[in-house]
């Protein structure tokens, strides 16, 4: 990924900055200039709680080449607690753990990396809220 | 609005062209559907096609393809739409006779493939998921398919056996289809057993890789005398989209742009989903044929496994769907899928499908999908 590119989403992959639409209240991660449910433009933004639910999952075995180091890996499908959903990677976990409701929170990991000369890609992970 | 009719219609076999560029691929099935409508020149063209720049480093493909097809200087568009580029360049071809503005218009669609490895191929491919935001976390199409097909289980007690009837019907279709990639049976557990790709989808539960072209030739309606084979009249036509990322919508049990695209299309032809005879749809995983067909109107919601495990979508069955083969058998060049199904049901409605051929068919609708549902482009044709 080109840096510039990686370093725009920095306020989202670090710190899950999302954007409140000032009239109708709905959530969305990454923010948006307009508002898909009212037309609304005017949002708050505000760093959205780490922790939610898993949605829908599947387990990836067959994985694009710059994924090819680290299959099979879990996906989801979170709804998060503040709002949005978002698709992330399940870690720390057992594949069969991995249910529709499984409490998980948002954790700062390294996602992927392009070769010797590429940027290290870094950004969420979820990981299962364990009492 | 001119009423508007397809006239010729043109399919090479679809699998594995190595020996075959691009360029050779569109040109042969452009031709014969040329020479079905005994015409030579075109007016104008329209060529679904989603990303010849990745699979084959070539863009500005209308002009490459007007070229090559020897139609000196028509206006050629490349119409993308992900793997729904092929049934909106038919819409681009129908609303341009349509409109007035051209008689003798091509809609084809292309993709080469097989050119580059199967990772890359799987890069190209996810583009049409949202790269930022899903593509980042590693999932894949298969992955996005079965994130809905676990939902689609969860809420409505879907089988995984009921997944594995979608491929084992259009494979067996696909036997009866000499353009079809895989021309082979297979079986429930056969697809069961199959290599996994993401759970619960295995590699039977998804469409191929494939090179492949398709293409037909539109005309005003009250033309269609001019020409040596049967018109089939175009009665419906719908284009709708959503959210690429499957996790901006709501419901993940349904495709919201399949229900929209269809309405306008049931709309504009005068029809409900219970006069369709038949159907090709956009079946790229087995469970998106089951959750398509739902949101088409065929079956009401959840009783698309137990319809297809019933045989309800068979040839034989109440409503036949992808007696092609579907992609599944047929093969998945993305950008040429969605003329292919206006090529099989012309051929269905004219009465020159042979061992696949539906019993009186007069009302079909095919129905083409982008990404996880982000566009669906929906058609209705019958007999003239």
């Amino acid at each position: 990924m080109p840096p510039a590119r990686s370093w725009r989403a920095y306020s989202q992959t670090y710190r899950l900055e999302a954007a409140r639409c000032k009239k109708c209240e709905k959530v969305f991660f990454p923010p948006r200039l307009v508002c898909n449910k009212c037309n609304g433009r005017e949002f708050e933004r505000f760093n959205m709680k780490r922790t939610g639910e898993v949605v829908t999952h599947t387990v990836i075995r067959t994985p694009s080449d710059e994924f090819s180091g680290e299959a099979p890996f879990a996906v989801a499908v979170v709804q998060m607690d503040d709002g949005a959903r978002l698709t992330a990677q399940i870690a720390d976990v057992s594949f069969d753990e991995v249910k529709i409701g499984l409490p998980v929170k948002l954790e700062f990991r390294r996602q992927y990396s392009e070769g010797e000369a590429g940027i290290i890609q870094y950004g969420y992970k979820a990981v299962p809220v364990r009492e | 609005m001119r009423d508007v009719a397809v006239i010729g219609v043109g399919m090479q076999k679809w699998g594995e062209l190595w020996s075959k560029s691009t360029r050779d691929i569109f040109v042969e099935s452009a031709l014969l559907a040329m020479d079905d409508a005994g015409i030579d020149k075109l007016d104008s063209m329209y060529l679904g096609s989603m990303t010849p720049g990745v699979f084959a480093s070539q863009e500005h493909l209308g002009s490459v393809m007007s070229d090559y097809l020897g139609q000196g200087h028509i206006p050629a568009t490349r119409v993308e739409s992900a793997c729904a580029s092929g049934g909106l360049a038919f819409r681009m071809a129908l609303m341009d006779v349509a409109s007035g503005m051209h008689d003798i218009v091509l809609a084809g669609g292309v993709e080469k493939m097989t050119d580059i490895s199967g990772g890359e191929t799987t890069h190209a491919l996810a583009t049409a998921a949202d790269m930022k935001w899903e593509g980042v976390q590693g999932v894949t199409f298969p992955g996005l398919y079965a994130m809905m097909a676990v939902a689609h289980m969860d809420k409505y007690g879907t089988t995984r056996e009921q997944l594995a009837s979608v491929s084992v019907k259009n494979h067996h279709n696909g036997t009866m289809n000499p353009r079809a990639q895989y021309q082979m049976e297979i079986t429930v557990e056969g697809v069961i057993n199959s290599v996994k790709v993401a759970d619960p989808l295995n590699i039977l539960d998804c469409s191929p890789v494939t090179d492949g072209a398709a293409a037909v030739i539109v005309v005003p309606a009250d033309m269609v005398k001019k020409f040596k084979k049967p018109g089939v009249r175009v009665t419906g036509s719908g284009h709708a989209t959503d959210t690429i990322a499957l996790h901006g919508r709501d419901d993940l049990t349904t495709l919201a742009a399949v229900h929209a695209s269809a309405e306008q299309a049931y709309k504009m032809s005068g029809k409900e989903a219970k006069d369709i005879d038949f159907a090709e749809v956009h079946d790229c995983f087995s469970i998106a044929e089951i959750i398509v067909s739902e949101s088409l109107g065929f079956f009401e919601r959840g009783k698309g496994g137990p319809a297809v495990e019933a045989g309800e979508t068979s040839i034989e069955g109440r409503i036949p769907i992808n007696a092609s083969g579907g992609l599944k058998s047929k093969g998945h060049p993305v950008g040429a899928t969605g003329v292919a199904q206006i090529v099989e049901i012309t051929e269905q409605l004219r009465g020159d499908a042979g061992g696949r051929q539906v019993k009186n068919a007069r009302v079909a609708l095919a129905q083409n999908m982008g990404g996880s549902g982000g566009s669906s482009v929906v058609h209705i044709l019958e007999v003239m």
